[in-house]
Parts: C-alpha cells; structure tokens; sequence
C-alpha cells in the first residue's frame, strides 16, 4: 500500500541574491510505501531538504501534489514527524519535557498517554535515567536520541529525517544508525531519511533515491537487495560497495561545476 | 638478535599521593578576597591617616571616622532612616512599575511585527533622549513630591527592560521555530513554549541594566527638588559644605547599587541555568 505520494512535484522561487528564479524542484514524483525506510541522496543544492520540507508541510508548493494516505498535504500535520539535523531541542526543558514536546503542541494524547509514552520512547532511545538531564548537558549523539524519541512519541505515520547524523562524528554515526535500524525494525513506520552520504543511506533503506542539482531532480532510484536486520558489518559486503559506488557514479555525473560556481 | 630490554622502571610520583586532593591553603582559596580587601582597607587607611594630620580641609573632602561618626548620628538622631524609607519606597514603585510595564510592552512590541514598526520611532526617540533632560518637564507634570520620583526612576529603568525583552522575543532560535511548527504548534503554543522562555534571560539582564539606571534615578530626582530622601541629602550636603553628610549618601547610593545589582546577577544567573555552560 502506498503510503506516501509524491506526484510531479516542482518548486520554484525567486532568489533575492541572484536576481533570478531558481527551480529547487523539478517535476519530482515517487511513492513510498507503508512500512518502508526510503533514503534521499543527492550533493547540496539538489533540493532534498526542499522535498523535505514540502513533504512536512513547512513550505508551501503550488505545482503537483503531495499526500499521505491519498490525503493532500497541506501544512503540518500529526500524521508527520520530523526528526531535524540540528536537535533543535527547547534548551530550558529537561530530556522528558522535550520527549512530549512534540505530543503536547499536537494534543492528541491525554496526560497519562503522553507520561506513559514519554518513558517508553525515552528509554527505547536508551536515554532511561537522562529524564531530568537539560539539552545542554548531553552530547550530540544523545541530543539526536532525543530528538528521535520526541518524534516517535508524536506517533507519526511517516517519519521524516533530515541528515539527523550529520553533525556526528564518524564513529557515534555508524552506532546511531545501527540504533535507528533496531528501533525502526520494531515500530515499523514509513521512513524518508535524507542524507548527503551514499553509505548511510544503502546501509539503512529499502530504496535510495539519487537526486542532482539544477534544477533538483530524481536522477535514479536504486532497490537496496540486502534483508534484514542489518550488522554494521554489511558496509564491508562486497555487493554493499558495488552499489554504493554505483550510486557514486550518478552523483558524480552531476555538472559539479556549475555547482562551485554558483555565486553569482 | 635484539638483546632483552631491561629497564627499571621507577614511579615518580606516589600514586596514593596524587589522588589526594592537592591542598591549597587558605591563601591561596581566597587570594581575590584577601588582595582585594586588604588594598580597600589600605587606602581607607591612608586616608583616615591624613585626615586625623589635619591634611584634608573638611570643605572640600571628608575623613573615614567623620563620615562613619555622621553615619551613626544621623541614624540615631537625625533623618537618616526617614530619607533611607522615603527613596527606597519611591525606588522600588518605579522599578515595579518599569518590570511590569517594560516587559508587557516589549512583549507585544517584540511579538507583533507590524505594532513594533508603529512604535519604534517613539519608543527609540525616547530612548535616544537622556532621561535627565526630562526631568524638568516631569516636575512639571507630577510636581515635586514623591509621584515626580517615582516616575523619573520608572522612566529610568523602563527603557533597559524594554528594549531587552524585545530584543529577547527577536531572538527567537529560527531551529526551534521550525520544530514547533512541524509538531503542529499553534502561534499561541509557540508564543508560550518558545519565545517566552527564550526571551527570559534576556528580560533578567533587562531587569539589572534597569536596577542600576533606577538607582541613579531616584538621585536624580531628588536633587532637583523636594526636601526628603538620599539624593537630597547629597544635594543638601553639597549645598552647604557638610562633605560628611554629603560622603554618608553617596556611600549608601553605591553600597544599594552592588546589593541591588549583585541580587539582580543572581536571579539572571537562576534563570540561565539550562544555558550550556559558558
């Protein structure tokens, strides 16, 4: 069953700095289906994060259409959740009044549902006996488990991830993602994960879509064969690297150069 | 064939040593403390030394023991506890008043954009004038009693507050802005969840600047009329050469602004605390 559809999606807007339009997206369409971890790869300025935030309802799009289980997609809504690069967490609330954040602002739970799934998500991120910790006390890795959690307590249908490991070193990342695949193997949700790193996005999707920039487009999309559950080992799988470097080799057919230079 | 290393291999420090806590002395724990109020009572001392020599005529600079005996005298038999009621109760009706109000208007000031764009040319012609060229037209419009000092000291700290707390509802972090929104968050729920508490630390800082200007308010205010309070006493003391009398107000003015300003960091200090550490 489909899920999430995205139908001939364009989006265009003028850019102040260049004086001219810049097409973001252009005439993107694909389908995700329920229960199924899609990945968006592409190099900057290839209009992920855009998708991204046309799919969470945060930008406005005027050509195609988007929906969530044939609704259309019209702002936020509770049936999303987003999981942000930077943890974008309220630094004056402890780790559990961050967890129900999200719960609280949707107010589809009562106070003993969100207690209840407030601890459940906090410990599922492993971060069980942190409640009382502020923000500021946790290191990236935990702060990215709580942003996790606070998205998965909202009970979303399709869970959005823009880059959430990116600002994480390398080693913390690869546990995160292991973690994210254990924790995604027992909620079974929808998942778009976008991420600018080809190995990160084989390693955890059932598909990955390749995009490229100027204008931002859906270059291919690749059929991850692997089962699951995954070991980090599966990195160093011989067929892992082929289609990792297969996936490299469309992305590096991108004019990169128009890309460096495009300050105008 | 490499031959067998044999290296003696001797600890250099005691292990059970080290991991005792280093003792530091009493010195050492309170170096800051004791430098700095030894050179205090130094220099009170060098001036006491001065004017017990006859030094230092008594128009034009007082003692230590003179302005300490005055201190006690005008405790004990003079309006020294009247004055000290009289500022410190129009002192602190301004400040409320300037907390309440600064921070309600910089609120919906910071808040709605298009009221903020209405606003800002009065609000920041009034901010650019100095408060004492206003004061004049204020006696003008309350008269000399308690009502003109009460708001020149509300005139005083209004401004610091304001301007902190719109500053502080600007502030907004643009992330968490984003997160509210994507989990549905209303404008109301983002104004309670997000912006307010955002903007409280700032608000805090607000507060000090607004203690601090406040205090020289109420001075202020007193000086240019009436016949009460510490800033009269100075003025007064200045008027008629008692350099004791005149010492005895400046040394309680500055004593108030460390208490107040001091309290006013701790509470900034409170409410920061889910800052990371700086």
């Amino acid at each position: 069953m489909q899920k999430l559809v995205v139908d001939h999606l364009s989006k265009r807007y003028w850019r102040e700095k260049l004086d001219r339009e810049v097409v973001a997206l252009s005439d993107v369409s694909l389908a995700v289906e329920d229960g199924e971890f899609l990945a968006v790869v592409g190099p900057s300025g290839c209009g992920k994060t855009t998708l991204m935030n046309i799919i969470a309802g945060l930008l406005p799009y005027e050509e195609g259409t988007v929906s969530i289980d044939g609704v259309k997609v019209n702002g936020p809504g509770t049936d999303r959740a987003v999981v942000f690069q930077h943890a974008s967490l309220l630094p004056w609330r402890s780790v559990a009044g961050n967890v129900r954040y999200g719960m609280e602002m949707q107010r589809r739970f009562d106070e003993p549902t969100m207690k209840e799934r407030c601890e459940k998500f906090t410990a599922m991120v492993g971060l069980k006996g942190f409640e009382k910790h502020y923000p500021g006390e946790l290191s990236g890795g935990m702060q990215q488990r709580v942003n996790l959690a606070r998205a998965l307590a909202a009970d979303p249908k399709v869970l959005l991830m823009d880059e959430p490991f990116a600002a994480l070193d390398a080693q913390t990342r690869e546990f995160m993602q292991a973690e994210l695949l254990k924790i995604w193997s027992e909620q079974k949700k929808t998942v778009v994960f976008i991420t600018h790193q080809i190995n990160e996005a084989v390693y955890l999707a059932d598909r990955v879509v390749v995009m490229s920039p100027r204008p931002g487009r859906i270059k291919d999309i690749f059929k991850v064969p692997f089962g699951r559950p995954r070991g980090l080992e599966l990195k160093r799988d011989p067929k892992f690297l082929e289609i990792e470097d297969a996936i490299w080799k469309i992305v590096e057919d991108t004019p990169e150069k128009i890309v460096g230079g495009r300050r105008g | 064939m490499a031959k067998p290393i044999d290296v003696k291999i001797t600890p250099t420090v005691d292990v059970t040593e080290v991991s005792k806590r280093p003792r530091k002395s009493f010195y050492k724990k309170h170096e800051e403390m004791i430098l700095g109020s030894l050179s205090m009572i130094i220099a009170i001392a060098i001036w006491e030394a001065f004017w017990q020599a006859g030094k230092i005529s008594p128009l034009f600079l007082s003692g230590p023991s003179a302005i300490a005996k005055r201190f006690w005298e005008d405790m004990l038999h003079g309006t020294l506890l009247d004055d000290l009621r009289y500022s410190g109760t129009n002192f602190l009706l301004g400040l409320i008043g300037a907390i309440a109000a600064g921070v309600v208007v910089g609120i919906i000031v910071g808040w709605y954009k298009r009221i903020s764009m209405i606003a800002g040319p009065f609000l920041n012609a009034l901010y650019a004038t100095p408060r004492v060229a206003m004061v004049p037209l204020i006696i003008i419009w309350f008269g000399i009693d308690y009502k003109s000092k009460v708001f020149i000291v509300f005139i005083s700290a209004f401004f610091p507050v304001l301007v902190n707390t719109v500053g502080g509802m600007r502030a907004i972090d643009r992330d968490l802005l984003r997160a509210a929104r994507a989990f549905c968050a209303s404008d109301w729920q983002i104004f309670k969840t997000v912006a307010i508490p955002g903007a409280v630390p700032f608000i805090l800082t607000g507060v000090r600047q607004g203690v601090a200007l406040g205090l020289i308010g109420v001075v202020v205010g007193e000086m240019f009329g009436g016949s009460q309070g510490i800033g009269f006493m100075v003025a007064y003391g200045g008027q008629t050469f008692a350099t004791d009398t005149l010492f005895v107000g400046v040394i309680i003015i500055a004593f108030a602004g460390i208490v107040l300003t001091a309290l006013a960091e701790k509470l900034e200090a409170r409410f920061s605390e889910w800052r990371p550490e700086r």
